[in-house]
């Protein structure tokens, strides 16, 4: 049995599960992790590192509601600083989860069915880092639900036409939609855990959110639909978030803004900074959980090679700025650009194209996009890369734009630091829980992939 | 129901007979030939989802698209009508003059209350046709059932099918070569 276990996959590439698995092996390799895999050490001291940083989150905000945004860096002229950068940074980094969740989906790429789970968990708490942002910047976040359309007493209603409502409808629905598609995918996963595990509570506890699942047919038949149909849903979803969160600034008639490259350029950078994040994450984990059978060097290479492309893509977004800034004939967009290359921000933003655009070009070469200490190091430059990429286009473009008597500079403060890196801890803190209480590997869709599972037409029974 | 029904099992209430199987393509086959017996009323359990095992079983009815379709136009409809109820009836503002019927603006939120509504629709009309959650089912009696969620696969045929007979169809599931057969108690 085993020798017809070899998953069919050109010479030279890696297979996307390794060979001499059964259903039983993938199940048990990936509900120990959850049920039975002691806790260790290491662990609990992460835990402790990445729990002190949501800590200081905490610190932060509370801080901020005491006293209002002024402990910021920003002011006029840059009232949008670090919130609305980290925001665009978190909600890029969520791209890349659902792009592999659902747009993968739909082309069939059964490679992604390892890397999906944690990825989708990966973009809900990337959106949840990023809502936090535009919350704390309000500055009476107590009032939220001001933006969102209800009857009330001050008889006032949100203006339709502005791109700040369109965000808020489409970043909670990303949310909301992001939320749906991993439950759903979690549902079966949940009956297996239901029915491995030893304890009673823990049982319960799965039971519950199995809902009795029991793997009948026509469960089955009806789950694939909803799944594929909100794999559908999600992929124009996800294309258009990023393109809403590119409105805020596009509509807007600041120069480096009021550009109609943003959109498509807001996306790739999204999936960019996305798949840094996911390597970023599947090299360590794999190592540490020992998963490197299901999360392969295919993977790695894959993701790596999307990273380049739409790298190249954000590459193509640089380079038309810097044309239209010339082509356009309008002072203030050649400006702009000089200003980018040679103004107070110079450095930062050659650090941005070396980093966007010089460094990744290496993952041309093999070694580099099969090397995991390399490629994990090159994510973690991109992922630095993007920051900056909107750091540049929020405060270089406010910092001086039509009349030089309202130039100004922004300094972050240390709480503005706080509050970024805080959300890193809460991202990291799900991540550190996700790892430990929830499968991280669709272990349904990982059986799909082993050869038994696949069957022919029934026989015709003779007359 | 009662638990005297553990005692005397195929007396008085027994939910089916199950067969257990222990590959995806025995399960399609037994399937198969237990429909084309003249069986209507049976369902297949597996680790994940077959390819063919509904349409051997029977099962066509599959309107969670249906939901999903319509969910996803009430959305959108009621995304747009709210925002042309705000804009232009309860509370026009003139924003840089344009008209407050400005379709072209309205069209994101549409979208996005489109792809809300859908894929709400999709999570609980594929629940609710499931009938679940379901805190309680007959087959979990079954102490081998467990191994439904990992690598073994199930066939029932429900008491409940006309030509159901506790000899014959034992009989008949026994002709499939499962590695077992096994009374369901309800």
């Amino acid at each position: 049995m085993a020798a017809n276990l070899q998953i069919p996959v050109a010479d030279r590439r890696a297979p996307v599960i390794a060979p001499g698995h059964t259903f039983t092996s993938v199940t048990d390799k990936i509900t120990n992790i959850v049920l039975t895999r002691p806790i260790s050490v290491a662990w609990v001291l992460g835990f402790l590192v990445v729990f002190s940083m949501l800590n200081m989150l905490m610190v932060a905000l509370g801080y901020l509601f005491f006293k209002g945004v002024g402990i910021w860096g920003i002011n006029i002229p840059i009232g949008w600083g670090f919130a609305i950068v980290n925001f665009v940074w978190w909600i890029g980094i969520g791209h890349a989860g659902t792009l592999i969740s659902a747009i993968l989906a739909l082309l069939r790429q059964s490679w992604r069915n390892s890397i999906n789970r944690f990825a989708e968990a990966m973009t809900l708490f990337a959106v949840a880092c990023a809502g936090t942002f535009p919350l704390a910047h309000m500055g009476r976040p107590w009032l939220f639900y001001w933006m969102f359309p209800y009857p009330n007493t001050m008889n006032y209603w949100p203006n339709f036409r502005s791109p700040l409502v369109w965000d808020v409808f489409a970043v909670s629905t990303y949310f909301t939609i992001s939320l749906v598609f991993w439950f759903t995918g979690l549902i079966p996963d949940f009956g297996t855990l239901r029915d491995r595990a030893q304890h009673p509570w823990v049982q319960k506890i799965y039971g519950i959110l199995a809902m009795g699942w029991r793997g009948s047919a026509r469960h089955w038949h009806r789950y694939e639909t909803a799944y594929i149909l909100l794999a559908g849903l999600s992929t124009p979803l996800v294309l258009s978030v990023h393109t809403v969160v590119s409105f805020d600034f596009a509509i807007g008639i600041v120069p480096g803004w009021h550009t109609t490259i943003f959109p498509p350029y807001f996306v790739a950078g999204a999936i960019y900074s996305g798949f840094a994040m996911v390597l970023c994450l599947a090299i360590p984990i794999r190592a540490v959980y020992g998963l490197k059978d299901f999360i392969t060097e295919r993977h790695l290479e894959i993701s790596a090679k999307v990273m380049l492309g739409t790298g190249l893509i954000v590459a193509y977004g640089y380079g038309m700025e810097a044309f239209m800034g010339w082509y356009s004939g309008n002072q203030f967009d050649s400006f702009l650009m000089w200003n980018r290359l040679h103004g107070p921000y110079a450095f930062w933003y050659h650090a941005l194209l070396i980093c966007n655009i010089g460094l990744p070009q290496l993952l041309w070469i093999k070694k580099f996009r099969v090397s995991t200490g390399l490629l994990w190091i090159w994510s973690f430059i991109v992922l630095v890369g993007m920051w900056l990429e909107r750091f540049i286009i929020v405060v270089v473009s406010l910092a001086r734009d039509f009349q030089n008597s309202s130039w100004g500079m922004y300094y972050p403060t240390k709480w503005d630091w706080m509050t970024f890196i805080g959300t890193i801890g809460l991202f990291l803190t799900a991540m550190w829980l996700f790892c430990r209480l929830l499968p991280m590997i669709s272990i349904f869709e990982l059986r799909q992939l082993l050869p038994e599972a696949h069957t022919h037409e029934p026989v015709e029974v003779a007359k | 129901m009662s638990p005297a029904s553990f005692d005397a099992p195929g007396i008085t209430s027994t939910y089916g007979l199950m067969a257990e199987f222990d590959s995806a393509q025995e399960l399609v086959d037994a399937a198969h030939k237990t429909h084309q017996a003249g069986y209507q009323k049976l369902d297949a359990y597996s680790p994940f989802p077959v390819e063919g095992l509904a349409e051997a079983i029977g099962f066509r009815k599959n309107r969670v698209a249906l939901v999903v379709l319509i969910g996803g136009i009430l959305g959108g409809l009621s995304g747009y009508m709210l925002q042309y109820w705000v804009a232009a009836i309860t509370y026009p503002t003139n924003i840089g003059g344009r008209p407050f019927h400005s379709w072209p603006s309205f069209i994101i939120v549409t979208f996005e209350m489109t792809v809300l509504f859908g894929g709400l629709s999709a999570l609980f009309g594929m629940l609710a046709l499931n009938g679940l959650p379901m805190p309680y089912h007959p087959v979990f009696n079954v102490p081998e059932f467990k191994k439904v969620t990992e690598n073994k696969f199930f066939l029932v045929v429900f008491s409940s099918d006309p030509q159901y007979n506790p000899a014959a169809t034992r009989t008949f599931l026994e002709s499939l070569s499962p590695r077992m057969v096994a009374e369901v108690p309800s």
